[in-house]
């Protein structure tokens, strides 16, 4: 524990209530609660409490409130209480400081400043209770055009098609590597990816052998720069194959798995030695160029006899229009791009509040760049980082996106509530720990329903925006901008945007 | 068309126009020419589906006499002289001129704001390089280049015996005003009656659009507009009439003349079967719609459409894949209508052989000396 620190969140516990059943006890990793036999009383430690907030849910008598300590400095606008308690820490341990989950600092959230379009008068709204709404959605490179040969009756196409793979709904499980995320939260994933018709993202710390050839067909396998975990029949039993060059919490940065956490299993499927740490190189240290991507991407789909689209996750930077088309360029099938907003597991918080741009505006700068370059089609786009509901996913698609990404709203359904100390190992709700008494908390049959659920809530959501819309087919809205208008927005971020503002 | 207009921004484009529309097409399948009596009083007796903002006539078979000649139809704006001048200039220079003459018209008839209108029946003078230009892809570039750098000047029509007659007002209007009913014989009329929400003051806006001997006259507002224009950007075409009917034309003539698709399957990338009836489509068809949804994604035409495609020797009918948009096809000896309304073809011919309401997304498609248009009444309502 830091001295010098206020608690961050203060646990009130209303006595009368309270039955000493120890149940918040028990729930908490982090040690905030004890009993007191002596005095028959619960006490409450509570510079060590998160804010998770499995105490307040768990308990029977809903004795307990946890809430944001309101001890506070004097208010300063610039040095603010998060900047004096991080300097605090730094003092103490001359050290970085290391966060998990999104970046949570107010920057502008471009979807609160987009709005929708609807049918009147002139167009039909669609109902999707009685008409068909599609959502059903290809990812991979698509030919420049099908040369169709006919013979009288009979119709042959004669181009050669890439290998595309379909979803039932454009909503895609985010990378979340076994390792960082339980088995049981890394399971339910991809049972309600199978389950439902899409896909789900290994990370980079392999597929357990036992899970191939049931979840084999719904996973994206990514060839990180640790490598861990790959070998030709991890690429092979899966649908897609991703290289994974950065992340958005993180960009720039690479991966600490500490060894503690590298169990049997996780050091079987990462293929490394049990309690070594897994360290994954900021870089892929063969690939210093877009060159070398090329090669990589080109290695991958020879081992994989070029049945499997190959994507290529980047963060979204500064310049990253002009990167994503030499990604495509470089053989890119899919190009996944994630946002200032994406989740982490753990990520010096420095970085993961202050590097990237947000996801909206990359996704309009690239989409507009692939076409203006004529190769839109040669790849299919993933965006990620900061997707929070349905309308989030319908105005990325109409931005330009093929489908999205997402991570932390597929935690948040398992029961996650963003308390961002993924980093500890001691997640309360079992999603981002190893340790086997927090994990067996989180029931992949129960969670992965939980998935299904969100998955298909958000795509009945999806096809009321689309037929309201007057669309019935979600590849009729991908890149319309027509349909997004802007609301306080200033005129260089409509441009970039490439949307009206509200009235034009 | 093709001119590329560089935009700093996408948010920068003109908003596009939305209206609706009455349509009829006849065609007699013998290739036997006949009057334009039976499109007028098809179209008139529709009335209420236009608001004589802007109607239109395509005829072909229109000049048996100069049928190896381009027509070129074009208006001059204001009757500008100096367009004219310069449009000649310019055919002068990359075409030999036949024949060339002002297109009659009735002044009697008071419409709003009538442009000189001129017909020209040209050769192509390609010099050098140009030899090796297919003769309709040199037409489309000169004739994009009036369109788009000679001010006041558009073209109408560009194809071979063939010429579409339009302007600012109700169809019957504009037939009285070009004397349609008197002058001209074809075997295949299509004629359009719009009405647009916004007001347009310019003639070039109105059905039928053309381009080469393609026309199209279409009824409807394409939501997934967007989509398909940003599309076709990428294959060269630029839409600067901001109109839904111009981003389907364009879509016909990339498909089918650019990359030569049948009619049957440009109506199944327009307007393509849902995935619910393809999962259960034998292996092979399954393959086939499977790779055109995945492939022509972008030029699925969502929405509600009715639209009637012609050029010579065949005209085809299509509505989008849920039937947002009426069309009705008849049959009476030799002659095909497609309609919006069987009303407007009964009132032209009462004693029908055959009516029907083809299916959403299923083309009713019109040859001569063929029977084809009968392969969709198997798939009627």
């Amino acid at each position: 524990m830091y001295s010098y620190l206020l608690p961050e969140f203060v646990v009130e516990r209303r006595e009368e209530r309270c039955i000493r059943c120890r149940v918040c006890e028990r729930q908490c990793a982090n040690g905030v609660h004890s009993y007191d036999a002596e005095r028959d009383q619960m006490w409450a430690a509570e510079q060590a409490c998160v804010g998770c907030q499995r105490c307040a849910v768990f308990c029977p008598t809903q004795a307990l409130t946890v809430r944001p300590h309101p001890a506070e400095y004097r208010p300063n606008s610039s040095w603010t209480r998060e900047k004096l308690q991080d300097l605090k820490k730094q003092a103490e341990t001359g050290g970085v400081i290391l966060t998990g989950s999104g970046n949570d600092k107010p920057y502008r959230i471009y979807w609160d400043h987009l709005v929708l379009n609807a049918s009147q008068v002139t167009n039909p709204s669609i109902d999707p209770l009685r008409e068909p709404m599609e959502l059903k959605t290809f990812l991979g490179r698509k030919p420049d055009t099908l040369k169709i040969v006919l013979h009288g009756e009979d119709v042959r196409i004669e181009s050669e098609l890439y290998p595309n793979i379909p979803v039932a709904t454009p909503i895609v499980f985010s990378a979340m590597s076994y390792g960082a995320i339980s088995y049981q939260a890394f399971k339910s994933l991809a049972m309600a990816a199978k389950e439902y018709g899409t896909l789900f993202n290994t990370g980079e710390g392999g597929l357990p052998a036992a899970m191939r050839q049931d979840y084999g067909k719904n996973a994206i396998v990514q060839c990180a720069s640790g490598r861990f975990g790959v070998d030709p029949e991890y690429l092979n039993c899966a649908a897609a194959i991703e290289i994974k060059i950065g992340q958005g919490a993180k960009p720039g940065i690479g991966g600490h798995l500490p060894g503690e956490k590298v169990s049997e299993n996780i050091s079987v499927t990462r293929m490394i030695p049990q309690g070594t740490d897994a360290l994954s190189p900021a870089p892929q240290h063969d690939i210093y160029s877009i060159e070398d991507l090329s090669m990589l991407i080109y290695a991958l789909k020879e081992a994989t006899n070029y049945e499997k689209p190959v994507s290529v996750k980047i963060a979204a930077v500064h310049n990253v229009a002009a990167i994503a088309s030499g990604m495509v360029r470089a053989g890119a099938d899919i190009i996944a791009i994630d946002g200032l907003r994406g989740g982490t597991g753990a990520a010096p918080k420095i970085i993961r509040d202050n590097v990237g741009i947000p996801i909206e505006l990359a996704l309009a700068a690239v989409d507009q760049r692939l076409r203006e370059e004529g190769i839109r089609h040669k790849c299919s786009i993933l965006a990620a980082g900061g997707i929070r509901c349905s309308a989030d996913v319908v105005k990325a698609v109409a931005l330009g996106a093929d489908a999205v990404y997402i991570g932390t709203s597929a935690l948040v359904a398992m029961g996650c509530t963003l308390c961002q100390k993924c980093y500890t190992g001691k997640c309360n709700w079992g999603i981002c720990t190893q340790d086997p008494y927090l994990a067996k908390r989180l029931n992949p049959e129960i969670a992965s329903q939980r998935l299904i659920n969100l998955l298909r809530g958000w795509s009945h959501e999806i096809k009321e925006m689309l037929g309201g819309m007057g669309i019935n087919a979600i590849e009729s809205l991908r890149g319309n901008r027509e349909h997004l208008r802007g609301v306080g927005l200033a005129e260089w971020e409509l441009n970039v945007l490439g949307v009206k503002g509200a009235g034009e | 068309m093709r001119v590329k207009t560089s935009w700093r921004s996408e948010r920068l484009l003109p908003a596009k126009d939305h209206e609706a529309c009455g349509l009829f097409g006849v065609m007699d399948i013998t290739g036997r020419r006949f009057g334009g009596e039976m499109a007028i009083n098809a179209i008139k007796n529709i009335k209420v589906r236009g608001n004589g903002l802007g109607g239109g006539f395509a005829v072909y078979g229109l000049y048996p006499e100069h049928k190896d000649y381009y027509a070129l139809h074009i208006m001059f704006q204001n009757k500008s002289v100096e367009a004219k001048e310069k449009v000649e200039d310019f055919l002068v220079e990359h075409f030999n001129v036949v024949y060339d003459e002002e297109i009659p018209t009735d002044p009697q008839v008071n419409l709003f704001c009538p442009p000189l209108v001129w017909r020209y029946f040209v050769a192509p003078k390609k010099k050098g390089e140009e030899h090796s230009l297919p003769d309709d892809d040199y037409v489309v570039s000169r004739v994009m280049h009036i369109n788009t750098g000679i001010e006041d000047a558009y073209v109408f029509s560009s194809g071979k015996d063939m010429g579409v007659f339009k302007g600012v007002g109700f169809p019957e209007e504009i037939a009285a005003y070009f004397l349609l009913d008197r002058l001209y014989e074809g075997y295949l009329w299509t004629v359009h009656s719009r009405f647009p929400t916004n007001t347009p003051g310019w003639w070039g806006g109105a059905h039928p659009f053309s381009i080469l001997d393609w026309t199209v006259v279409h009824n409807g507002e394409i939501s997934s507009y967007g989509t398909n224009r940003r599309f076709l950007e990428m294959h060269d075409y630029y839409c600067t009439l901001y109109t839904d009917t111009e981003v389907m034309a364009y879509a016909v003539d990339l498909l089918m003349r650019r990359q030569g698709l049948p009619i049957e399957v440009v109506a199944k990338i327009f307007a393509p079967p849902m995935w619910d009836l393809i999962e259960y489509m034998e292996e092979k068809e399954k393959k086939l719609y499977t790779a055109l949804r995945m492939v022509y994604a972008p030029l699925l035409i969502n929405g509600p459409f009715t639209v009637i495609v012609a050029r010579h020797s065949e005209m085809f009918g299509l509505t989008d894949r849920i039937r947002l948009r009426p069309i009705t096809a008849g049959a009476k000896g030799n002659l095909v209508f497609l309609s919006s309304e069987e009303a407007a073809i009964r009132c032209v011919c009462p004693d029908l052989d055959l009516a029907w309401t083809p299916r959403g997304g299923e083309p009713v498609v019109v040859r001569l000396h063929s029977q084809d248009h009968l392969l969709s009444l198997n798939q009627s309502v």
